[in-house]
């Protein structure tokens, strides 16, 4: 798969009169997979809108391969960047398949019919997200971590070459979290998929990011690998928390473990 | 590999049973109108309709049949289709049963403006289309700039569209009550909607619409099913969602008006076509062909009922708006339990 290059630089964008991200930079490491963190209501998901074209910014651009994304026809666009929105809506009664073919819409024109190969794109995304035994349930009978994956596979379906996760692992089980991860990061490895999600868990962020970026208060307050980013000093300017960062013995990578008011030895 | 062939299977399945059910359709359809040709105060054996209708000149069978039975035949299932299909268009772009046209007033606006210019200014023929789909456009636009507050949510534009329409039908009432010549029916007509007395060029303009704006709406199905995703979602997908979106209420508006300026605004067909369409043919892709088959067969049995199996003639808007009343209640009963967004 081709490594396309997504840099967003000087934007500048919010809603209506209030402005939530003020002057900010962020290029995507091609082929690798950079992870958003920071306190509600920072600006993440206006980010990730901005990055996939779904709001326009006020000032700055953002280029995909060099080029103003806002000058790309959108077709052609849904074949490169895929979206995952963090509350999408499933119209009601939709089976899981027919919700994950979905995924094939950019690489169907007005006329071109289905084709062998969107079936074999349906069938592996369901198969690696382990929804193909929910095929033909409907999507509003599933548990919230179900049909969180029925929404990964759909953007698996998709095939693109840079995938913007918002919150891929809310509703779902630890086991189920690292499940999501470990794929997005295998993922990453086969295809070089070049990835960005927003994650609220530091500690899985800080595993799976190549590249961490912690944002505040619309801004980017710090950006690089884990190690470097996942600090105390950090974690309390961002999310005002007091901290330990320890390294994790498995892997490697830093791991915070919070101190509260309370229950303290 | 196992699974795919699973899902080529289960696909082929799906589209073998949507072909099915638009087949069940189109003949319903076929039969239903081939019967009304047949019914009505008098028989006429089907091997006179055959003749008449290859232009055999049969005493007393040419008037019933080709002037009488056949034009309304038409009217009625050229105007269903629109209404079906102008309907399911507004429904599922709003994701929303009751932002159906003739709820939210553009149906009201289009019958507003061709009783003004009929009435009122005279006119007659094509130009009351005209006039019937500017109306339209702007009663759409007027709920719209009405419902705007940082960007427009569903409940609201429903809300105003229903105050929209109900003073549009007031005005209506206005108008008709000063055009002292008219009579009931005709007032029926332009409050309920009536295909009585259809002539055969009525139908041109209606026929000219249905190819013209529905050829338009089934170019955007696609991007009509994507955006059933939300917004987000489909523009992930590639679609370009406010040009679709423009597209839409453009054709749609054009497909209701259009039918509206000759039929009136035949009640709750646009409304109920979608949803029956949808329990029959079960989330199996556009809805916009099967509604269409829906509105055509609702306003032709419907008429029929009303002319022949009722105590007494009534419009087919009157048929219909005994069907879909309680529908609508319904809806709107469900979507106060939901919490008062429908
Ligand atoms: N559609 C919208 N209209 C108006 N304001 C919005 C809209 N979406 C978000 N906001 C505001 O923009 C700010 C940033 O929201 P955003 O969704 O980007 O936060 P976030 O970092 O993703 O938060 P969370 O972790 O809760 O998902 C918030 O103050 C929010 O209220
Ligand atoms: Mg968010």
């Amino acid at each position: 798969m081709t490594r396309h290059i997504l840099n967003a630089s000087r934007i500048s964008a919010g809603y209506g009169d209030t402005v939530i991200l003020d002057g900010l930079d962020l290029d995507l490491l091609p082929g690798r997979i950079t992870v958003i963190v920071g306190a509600n209501a920072c600006g993440k998901s206006t980010l990730l809108r901005v990055m996939s074209r779904l709001l326009k910014p006020r000032a700055g651009q953002v280029l995909l391969d060099g080029t103003s994304i806002h000058r790309i026809p959108s077709r052609r666009l849904a074949q490169v960047l895929g979206l995952l929105p963090q509350s999408p809506i499933a119209p009601e009664g939709i089976t899981v398949a027919d919700l994950v073919s979905r995924g094939r819409y950019p690489h169907q024109g007005l006329l071109s019919r289905w084709s062998a190969r969107d079936d074999e794109a349906v069938a592996a995304a369901l198969e690696v997200t382990h929804t193909f035994d929910l095929a033909d349930r409907p999507v509003d009978e599933l548990s919230g971590g179900q049909r969180q994956r029925v929404w990964i596979a759909m953007a698996l379906a998709q095939e693109t070459g840079l995938l913007l996760l918002d919150e891929p692992t809310t509703f779902l089980d630890i086991n189920h979290q690292i499940e999501v991860l470990d794929l997005l990061t295998d993922l990453n490895r086969t295809r070089g998929t070049t990835i960005m999600m927003v994650l609220h868990d530091l500690n899985l962020a800080a595993r799976y990011a190549d590249h961490l970026v912690a944002m505040a208060g619309g801004r980017i307050h710090a950006a690089g690998p884990p190690e470097a980013i996942l600090t105390e000093a950090n974690i309390r300017a961002v999310f005002g928390l007091e901290s330990r960062v320890i390294t994790d013995p498995t892997s490697g990578r830093p791991i915070m473990l919070p101190i509260g008011r309370h229950r303290m030895i | 590999m196992l699974s795919v062939s699973a899902i080529t299977t289960a696909r082929k399945t799906r589209s073998q049973a949507r072909r099915r059910v638009i087949a069940l359709l189109l003949v319903l359809l076929a039969a239903g109108f081939a019967l009304t040709l047949m019914l009505g105060q008098s028989f006429t054996p089907p091997g006179t309709v055959f003749r008449v209708l290859t232009g055999e000149d049969i005493p007393g069978a040419s008037f019933t049949i080709g002037r009488l039975r056949l034009p309304r035949a038409v009217l009625a299932v050229l105007a269903g289709a629109s209404f079906g299909m102008g309907g399911v268009a507004f429904q599922t772009m709003l994701r929303n049963p009751l932002a159906s046209p003739d709820i939210i007033g553009i149906s009201s606006g289009a019958s507003a403006a061709a009783v003004f210019a009929i009435v009122v200014l005279g006119l007659n023929g094509p130009v009351v289309s005209i006039f019937a789909v500017i109306a339209g456009l702007g009663v759409a636009l007027l709920i719209y700039a009405l419902s705007w507050r940082n960007g427009v949510a569903g409940a609201r534009l429903i809300l105003v569209g229903i105050g929209v329409s109900a003073m549009l039908n007031s005005f209506v009432a206005y108008v008709l009550s000063g055009a002292s010549a008219w009579n009931l029916q005709e007032a029926m007509r332009w409050l309920t909607g009536s295909v009585n007395g259809a002539q055969p060029a009525q139908s041109v303009p209606v026929l000219a619409a249905l190819i013209l704006f529905g050829g338009v709406l089934f170019s955007r199905a696609r991007d009509l099913e994507a955006l059933r995703l939300g917004d987000d979602t489909a523009a992930a997908l590639g679609t370009p969602v406010a040009r679709t979106r423009i597209t839409i209420v453009i054709a749609a508006v054009g497909l209701i008006a259009v039918a509206t300026a000759v039929a009136g605004p035949i009640a709750f067909v646009a409304f109920l076509s979608g949803p029956i369409a949808a329990r029959i043919i079960r989330n199996n892709g556009s809805l916009l062909l099967p509604a269409a088959l829906v509105g055509a067969l609702l306003v032709l049995l419907g008429d029929y009922a009303g002319q022949f199996l009722l105590p007494r003639r009534y419009p087919v808007g009157i048929v219909t708006g005994a069907l879909g009343a309680p529908f609508l209640i319904t809806l709107i009963v469900r979507a106060n339990r939901a919490g008062g967004t429908p």
